[in-house]
């Protein structure tokens, strides 16, 4: 009894020292400090309180204005601007993973309280802004009835899709507001639970091959090793035969991919797992090299090997290499868009990132949109806020609790699309 | 002196070890073969000990209470119990932990929850049998 007891009280008392504090948050660049994972009891947690923004407004930063340009959509994702300015926004939500544990359960619970209700569109919606003056008066569904669509991509006159289950093909002409058929599938995509179900898309620079993330089927292999086949990874496909590789793999969430202007080169954000402390591991901002094993789910930031994961693999772990830039750890970047001299003296060169924010810390971190500013086409310096103000006064959120990504305007009115929130899509002007 | 336990109380208690046993006998399958499901199977079980375990702690406090706690033995029944579903509520905590994170504590725990509801069952059906006997 006494021993029991006693057990009881150590089982405490490291109940206790697991719940430490979250200190340092800058983790930014190619060496970010790394401290010790430490298994909690309990995973540290803040869940946003999704709130409607009523009057207020997202801050940019000076010489810039930021408006919503669509209101009432259902889950907006990743975005487009097609060559004649208008927007296609991708609305869905997608997965099959089922509850498995005790803890899916409550896990699940606790999360929908950070989530919006609203159901996902699974349609893709067209907006245009005809006369220029920044209202987009025309909103069409280009193509609805599609499964939880996330990634665009324009070839030529051809749209690409990127649906949780496949990468399908819309024709598309200038200045078309509904898709004139069907779409054909280009190639199937792993679906199997889904657990992260996102499936990002960028075409090469030659529009030869499509690029698709594939995100992990677990935050750290807990639905099994077999569950994780064929994901993690970003796959390369034949843009003409849906033929299909793995390209680089260990990347546990890719959740947006970039052709970095005047250049071939991939990049991607990638999400990093959770629960081993609020200051690991840093999210991701890299370029994608071909055949390259980027560590997940046995190692993170290069070789520092998970003990989360059995059986081990020592080779893997040798093979893995380091992302090129920490955007800091459970910021969860959902989107990246390069940026253009268009943009201003100070945003010219580098790249957007939106951060959708974070749950596994007790100092929420993300809730914005950053620029990385780059130099000789390398990330060079910390972030730089760019749209800020998604979370306000720690606990009260703006319905745009929820940043999902970026994209560039890259027509003569020298604008800048972000998009966020659950509900909302904005510009911001300069 | 003492009456037998109830009814209700035994199949509380009867139902509590082999959900305990189940947790620790899973928890070696997986510590040996790293197959997640085991661990799954692990979680649940432990989560139904905890029920049987929380209600035979219940039912052990209300007959101590009805036999005027003068019982001894009654008293370390409960205690034991209780031991049992603390331990076990932590152990849950631990097995929350994704894959390999739960190991090798959750195993431990396991281990000594499960030797704690064995001896709570020994000394409670022990006790009882005395009492039917006098």
């Amino acid at each position: 009894m006494k021993f029991s007891s006693r057990l009881l009280l150590c089982a405490c008392a490291a109940l206790l020292c697991a719940c430490g504090s979250d200190p340092d948050t800058s983790q930014y660049g190619a060496s970010p400090k790394l401290p010790d994972p430490h298994s909690q009891l309990l995973p540290t947690m803040k869940i946003a309180k999704p709130a409607q923004w009523g009057n207020r407004q997202p801050s940019v930063p000076k010489g810039y204005r930021i408006s919503a340009i669509a209101t009432g959509l259902a889950i907006p994702r990743q975005t487009l601007v097609l060559p004649n300015g208008d927007i296609l926004v991708a609305e869905g939500r997608g997965g099959y993973a089922p509850k498995l544990t005790p803890k899916d359960v409550i896990a699940a619970y606790i999360k929908a309280k950070g989530t919006s209700s609203v159901k996902g569109g699974n349609r893709l919606t067209l907006l245009r802004d005809a006369d220029g003056d920044g209202v987009y008066e025309v909103r069409t569904a280009f193509a609805e009835n599609l499964n939880a669509p996330y990634g665009l991509a324009l070839v030529g006159n051809q749209l690409f899709v990127a649906n949780q289950d496949a990468v399908v093909r819309f024709d598309y002409q200038d200045g078309q507001l509904n898709a004139s058929g069907s779409p054909v599938t280009v190639t199937g995509l792993p679906f199997a639970i889904n657990h992260h179900w996102t499936k990002s898309l960028a075409a090469s620079a030659d529009g030869l091959f499509l690029y698709v993330g594939i995100g992990s089927n677990s935050n750290i292999t807990e639905r099994g090793m077999t569950a994780e086949t064929d994901r993690a990874m970003v796959w390369q496909i034949d843009a003409r035969t849906g033929a299909h590789k793995p390209y680089a793999t260990g990347l546990r969430n890719p959740t947006a991919l970039a052709i970095r202007p005047g250049s071939v080169e991939l990049w991607a954000v990638v999400n990093e797992r959770d629960e081993i402390g609020p200051n690991l591991v840093p999210d991701y901002l890299t370029s994608v090299r071909e055949g390259a094993f980027y560590g997940w789910p046995y190692s993170y930031w290069g070789r520092n090997v998970d003990r989360r994961v059995r059986p081990e693999n020592p080779q893997k772990v040798a093979m893995a290499i380091a992302p090129d830039y920490a955007l800091g750890s459970h910021v969860a970047a959902l989107g990246v868009a390069f940026s253009a001299p268009t943009m201003g003296a100070q945003f010219a060169e580098g790249a957007f990132v939106g951060e959708h924010g974070s749950w596994n810390r007790g100092v929420p971190v993300g809730y914005k949109v950053v620029f990385v500013p780059f130099r000789d086409g390398h990330p060079a310096g910390d972030p730089i806020d760019f749209v800020t103000g998604f979370q306000v006064e720690g606990l009260t959120w703006s319905t745009g609790w929820r940043d999902r990504g970026s994209a560039r305007r890259a027509d003569r009115r020298r604008r800048f699309v972000e998009y966020d929130l659950a509900r909302h899509a904005s510009e911001v002007k300069r | 002196m003492r009456r037998p336990l109830h009814p209700l109380h035994v199949v509380l208690l009867a139902g509590t070890i082999p959900l305990f046993l189940g947790v620790l006998f899973t928890d070696i399958a997986y510590f040996n073969t790293f197959e997640v499901q085991w661990k799954n199977f692990a979680s649940w079980m432990l989560v139904g000990g905890l029920v049987f375990c929380g209600l035979t702690a219940l039912a052990a406090l209300i007959g101590m209470v009805r036999a005027d706690g003068r019982a001894r033995k009654s008293v370390f029944y409960l205690l034991l119990l209780l031991a049992a579903f603390v331990l076990g509520l932590i152990n849950a905590f631990v097995h929350a932990g994704d894959a390999w994170a739960s190991m090798p504590l959750g195993l431990v725990l396991s281990v000594i929850a499960a030797l704690l509801v064995f001896a709570a069952t020994w000394l409670g059906l022990f006790d009882s049998r005395r009492g039917e006997a006098a």
